[in-house]
């Protein structure tokens, strides 16, 4: 095998490991930590802003041979969401620049408190003046048969869920693991089990409460939230202890206590997690669950402080990062003298399940704990909603958000501040709709905190817009704010926006088109003009940095050279996906899937017959009728493709490019009794008219014959609704996949051309100003409806003549993929298989 | 379709890889990648537009994509099931998954040779 895995925010030639030796010249004191996690190397930087740097020599020791990275962000980087590089805080070089000595993947074994000497596992022996434990915690293995191999290690294929590299252990079997177990159903178990699951693992939850978040939840919002884990297709275990692992050698099952076997080839251990006190046992310091200190972080040697999850404080120990991070600031404000008198007094917790499924927030209590504690509860079972807030002397001290956290933010205010609550109870969970509006961002306080993670407030933003943060990326470098769980960064960056009141730069590559070229949009456009830039490779080598070509940004690139040349374009294969290469789907197994064109969802019974013929003589394992209103045949090997679209003579349904795709229609006048306009056939009129036109995302739309809107009409890119009298209304930007929104209403117009002509216009405009891969629900709100009303329609900015003849280039250009390439192949072994020997588990046939 | 194993006399050191002619070096269009069997083996052969060749293993580790369908650049191979990315220099996953295996590739007299 070739190729470990790299250090996280290592040096590319591996680990640095810089003793600078001890400097009899150097008069500044020693400051050491042990632990390189995010609350030792946060104190670190705390120290820096301070000055430290002038004051002390400051030395780390990191178990982990890595930087200091985002613990909190494993969970998407397990989900595959998040890329482990981006998730780097401090990396080796950020240590060395800043003239601190990074021991990476040492331990530190034993304090000798009187020589105050730190031993550590390579054998040294370091001197300090002041020592910062920050040691976190590790993931408890609750006793279990057969659950640690013989050398002590856990057996082959169970994972704790702590660190980096048990993160990659776990992506790295998902490739070859088919059903997880995970056990626990806490914060961290829920995660890694939607996680697991969205890597195609079948994932089975076994939780020793009879509840699941039995720490956050109360028994009835458990019970609720079981039930939306279990419609993820999470099976959902209760009340029952783990007690084996099965498979001698390897996982292969779990036992549980009633007897009961669970197959599995991966077993994830999120079963709570334990304070890393060994260090303090061990050199005598006192250590009760955590590592005991005082309000200054002191532990019962003077010299010697513990911060974060390894520490407890007036009876606490925390598992969040917020308290963490506090605790670092307070101790960095005593040791460098900043303010010798500052203290930690505790903190309040608010939670919240980052990765997708299931919207949890919860902060203080979930149930009432005093007489005249007012409780309100809103259970909707059904819909997997159950809301519940405790209020005490006018305060809020406790909210639970199950299945709509809609109110989040400003229950959290309320949590944090103390905000003055409204009247109405009811209205701290649902919006009534009386007009009144939701609390902006305008009106919310300054000392209101809006980053829990990092403490930030809305008066710290506006403060470092105010000193000359141009864009959201600065603000969130300087405050911090977002860089926690990043779940605030919708609200941060609304702030921002609204503290610099127009003077915002975009955050430059954010406003980039493609990652690997940097420039906008419109830019781009008028250099690949302006150069005749008509490939791909010639727009690297013109436009990149160093004419390097980047693989992210092909696809991209490809889609705006069709729209800006037409029949023009130097087309090239590798600039590609592999969907645009072979005009077919790509499907798990590495075949493909085939949708022949079928306007406005009308069929007839040769086209079937001719499908029913095809679909036998290539053994087509599936045929299936696809929610956009026609045929998919899956599961079709790739050198099969060309023969049958010939065997098919259909043109392709697109149904697999970003583009153009379907246009669903309802029967309308001619049968139904509500019908108020001929759907079908401007449906049918619309998919001729439009059909293959490339766009920066997919375009879906669709004709109804009445508001009864029985084909969708109000949440498709474009939707057409027949009102009478021949008038129809046209809407943009509505959706109904992973995000749901009802499109604006942009026209209403009298005839059938007019809807032809502006939806062709709004798809040319929305063509040539979209970001990559940025749908019309995305793009219309960005842009508002006023704006796109003013363009299209009074022609605000003379382009309606050049929109109109762009989008007829475009028709004009249009040619069948499947007519052309099954004559020719476009390139040597077009549809040659590439992975045409091994047996791969195949979609079953039905 | 054409999968060839030409096992060529090639200079065979003792036990360890040996060099086989899989194909024409123009069986692989610029840009992408294809396919061969190479002594029971599948291995698929990239040729970038900077005239460099490159040979992985041909199905990705993270759940078997087909890694000669994936788009590429001089850094790095993208396989087009989950986008997980593969460095070109040491078949390292830039996502945190298992690393690909790489083979020496080289063209002679227009053929591609592959050592496996
Ligand atoms: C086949 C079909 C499901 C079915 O069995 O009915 C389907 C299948 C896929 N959909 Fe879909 N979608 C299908 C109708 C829809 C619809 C319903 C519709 O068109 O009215 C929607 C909601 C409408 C919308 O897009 O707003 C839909 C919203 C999505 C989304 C979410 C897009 C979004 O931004 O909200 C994705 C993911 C994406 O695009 O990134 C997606 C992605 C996919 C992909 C392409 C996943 C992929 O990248 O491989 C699936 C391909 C399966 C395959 O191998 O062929 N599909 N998908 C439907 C084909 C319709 C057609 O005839 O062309
Ligand atoms: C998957 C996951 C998701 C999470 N999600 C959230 C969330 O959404 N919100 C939230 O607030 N919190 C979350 N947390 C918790 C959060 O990560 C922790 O609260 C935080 O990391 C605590 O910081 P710490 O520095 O105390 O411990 P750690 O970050 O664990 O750092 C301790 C470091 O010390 C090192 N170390 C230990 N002993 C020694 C020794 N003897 N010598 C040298 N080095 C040593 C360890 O290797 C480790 O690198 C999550 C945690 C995980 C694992
Ligand atoms: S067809 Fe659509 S909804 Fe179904 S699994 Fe694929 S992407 Fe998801
Ligand atoms: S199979 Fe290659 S990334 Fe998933």
């Amino acid at each position: 095998m070739v190729g470990t895995h790299p250090v996280l925010g290592g040096r590319p030639e591996g680990l640095t490991a810089i003793s600078l030796g001890d400097d009899e010249f150097d008069t500044r004191s020693r400051l050491v930590v042990v632990g390189n996690g995010m609350a030792g190397a946060r104190f670190v930087e705390e120290v820096l802003e301070r000055g430290g740097g002038e004051q002390f020599r400051i030395t780390v020791f990191g178990d982990e041979p890595h930087g200091n990275y985002n613990r909190i962000m494993l969970s998407p980087v397990l989900a595959g969401e998040e890329h482990e590089d981006d998730i780097v805080l401090n990396s080796h070089d950020w240590y060395a620049d800043n003239g601190v000595s990074l021991r990476a993947g040492v331990r530190a074994d034993r304090i000798d408190t009187a020589a105050k000497l730190v031993y550590a596992a390579d054998g040294t022996a370091t001197p300090y003046d002041h020592l910062v434990l920050a040691t976190g915690s590790y993931s408890f293995v609750p006793p279990m048969k057969g659950v640690r191999a013989d050398d002590g290690g856990l057996l082959p294929g169970v994972y704790g869920f702590r660190t980096i590299d048990e993160t990659r252990a776990m992506l790295a079997a998902t490739g070859s693991c088919r059903r997880a177990v995970v056990m626990g159903g806490g914060l961290l178990g829920l995660e890694a089990a939607r996680a697991l699951q969205g890597h195609g693992l079948q994932v089975e939850l076994v939780h020793a409460a009879p509840y699941l978040m039995n720490v956050q939840l109360d028994a009835e919002a458990g019970a609720i939230l079981k039930k939306s884990v279990e419609s993820l297709g999470i099976a959902v275990h209760l009340d029952v202890f783990a007690t084996e692992v099965i498979g001698g050698d390897r996982v292969r099952g779990v036992g549980l206590a009633d007897g009961r076997q669970l197959e599995a080839d991966l077993l994830v251990v999120a079963a709570g997690v334990r304070p890393n006190t060994d260090i303090g046992v061990r050199s005598g310091l006192e250590v009760e669950r955590g590592i005991v200190v005082d309000d200054q972080l002191r532990t019962d040697d003077p010299d010697i402080y513990a911060i974060g999850e390894c520490a407890q404080h007036r009876g606490e120990v925390y598992g969040l990062v917020a308290p963490a991070w506090e605790h670092a600031v307070v101790l960095a404000d005593v040791l460098t003298g900043t303010d010798p008198t500052a203290e930690y007094h505790g903190s309040r917790t608010a939670t919240k399940l980052k990765v997708a499924g299931v919207d949890v927030a919860v902060m203080g209590i979930n149930t009432p704990e005093r007489d005249d504690d007012e409780f309100l509860v809103i259970s909707e079972p059904k819909r997997g909603v159950h809301l519940s807030v405790v209020i005490r002397d006018d305060k809020l001290v406790g909210a639970t958000l199950l299945g709509d956290t809609r109110k989040v933010a400003f229950l959290t205010q309320a949590f944090d501040r103390g905000a003055p609550l409204p009247e109405e109870r009811i209205r701290l969970l649902v919006d009534l709709s009386d007009g009144a509006e939701e609390v902006g961002v305008a009106e919310m306080p300054a000392d209101s905190q809006v980053c829990n993670c990092n403490g930030v407030s809305k008066g710290d933003i506006c403060g470092a817009v105010a000193g000359g943060c141009g864009s959201v990326g600065e603000v969130m470098d300087r405050t911090r704010a977002g860089k926690g769980c990043g779940s605030c960064k919708s609200l941060v960056k609304q702030i921002v926006e609204w503290a610099a009141d127009g003077e915002l730069v975009e955050d430059p590559s954010a406003s980039w088109y493609v990652p690997g070229i940097p420039m906008a949009k419109p830019e781009l456009m008028a250099a690949i003009r302006e150069q005749d830039l008509r490939s791909v490779s010639a727009v690297f080598a013109a436009l990149a940095p160093g004419g390097q070509d980047d693989a992210k940004s092909k696809m991209g690139l490809t889609s705006l050279l069709k729209m800006l040349w037409g029949h023009d374009v130097i087309p090239e294969k590798d600039g590609e996906f592999i969907n645009d290469r072979v005009h077919a789907n790509i499907q798990r197994d590495g075949t493909f899937s085939v949708v022949p064109q079928m306007k406005g969802g009308v069929t007839t019974p040769a086209q079937l017959r001719k499908i029913a013929d095809v679909a036998e003589k290539y053994e087509v394992p599936m045929v299936k009728i696809t929610g956009g209103q026609r045929i998919d045949l899956l599961g079709v090997r790739k050198e099969d493709l060309p023969a049958m679209w010939d065997d098919l003579g259909m043109p392709s349904g697109y149904a697999y490019g970003k583009s153009f795709r379907t246009v669903k229609t309802c029967v309308g006048s001619d049968f139904c009794r509500f019908g108020l306009g001929d759907s079908t056939q401007l449906g049918i009129d619309l998919e001729t008219r439009f059909q293959g036109i490339e766009s920066p995302a997919k375009m879906k739309l669709a004709v109804v014959g009445c508001p009864r809107n029985c084909a969708e009409a109000y949440v498709k890119d474009v939707g057409v609704v027949a009102i009478g009298n021949g008038r129809w209304e046209v809407y943009v930007g509505g959706a109904a996949g992973a995000s749901v929104r009802k499109g604006d209403l942009l026209a209403t117009v009298s005839s059938t051309e007019e809807v032809l002509t502006l939806t062709g216009r709004f798809m040319q405009y929305y063509r040539e100003n979209a970001n990559w891969l940025e749908r019309t629900y995305d793009f219309v709100p960005r842009l508002g409806l006023e704006k796109i009303q003013q363009v299209l329609l009074e022609d605000s900015e003379g382009i309606v003549a050049d929109l109109d003849e762009g989008i007829q280039r475009s028709i004009d250009a249009y040619t069948d993929p499947w007519g052309q390439d099954a004559k020719e192949p476009a390139t040597a072994g077009q549809f040659r298989p590439s992975l045409p020997l091994i047996a791969l588990p195949k979609v079953p046939v039905r | 379709m054409s999968i060839t194993d030409v096992t060529t006399a090639a200079p065979a050191t003792a036990a360890g890889p040996k060099a086989h002619t899989v194909g024409m070096v123009d069986d692989v269009p610029m840009g992408e990648g294809r396919t061969f069997v190479v002594a029971g083996e599948q291995v698929a052969v990239f040729r970038l537009r900077n005239g460099s060749l490159h040979a992985t293993q041909a199905a990705c580790p993270h759940a078997g994509g087909p890694l000669a369908d994936g788009l590429s650049d001089v850094n790095v191979l993208v396989c087009p099931l989950h986008q997980y990315a593969y460095r070109w220099s040491d078949g390292a996953s830039t996502n945190g998954g298992s690393p690909i295996r790489m083979y020496p590739v080289r063209e002679r007299d227009g053929y591609l040779v592959v050592e496996v």
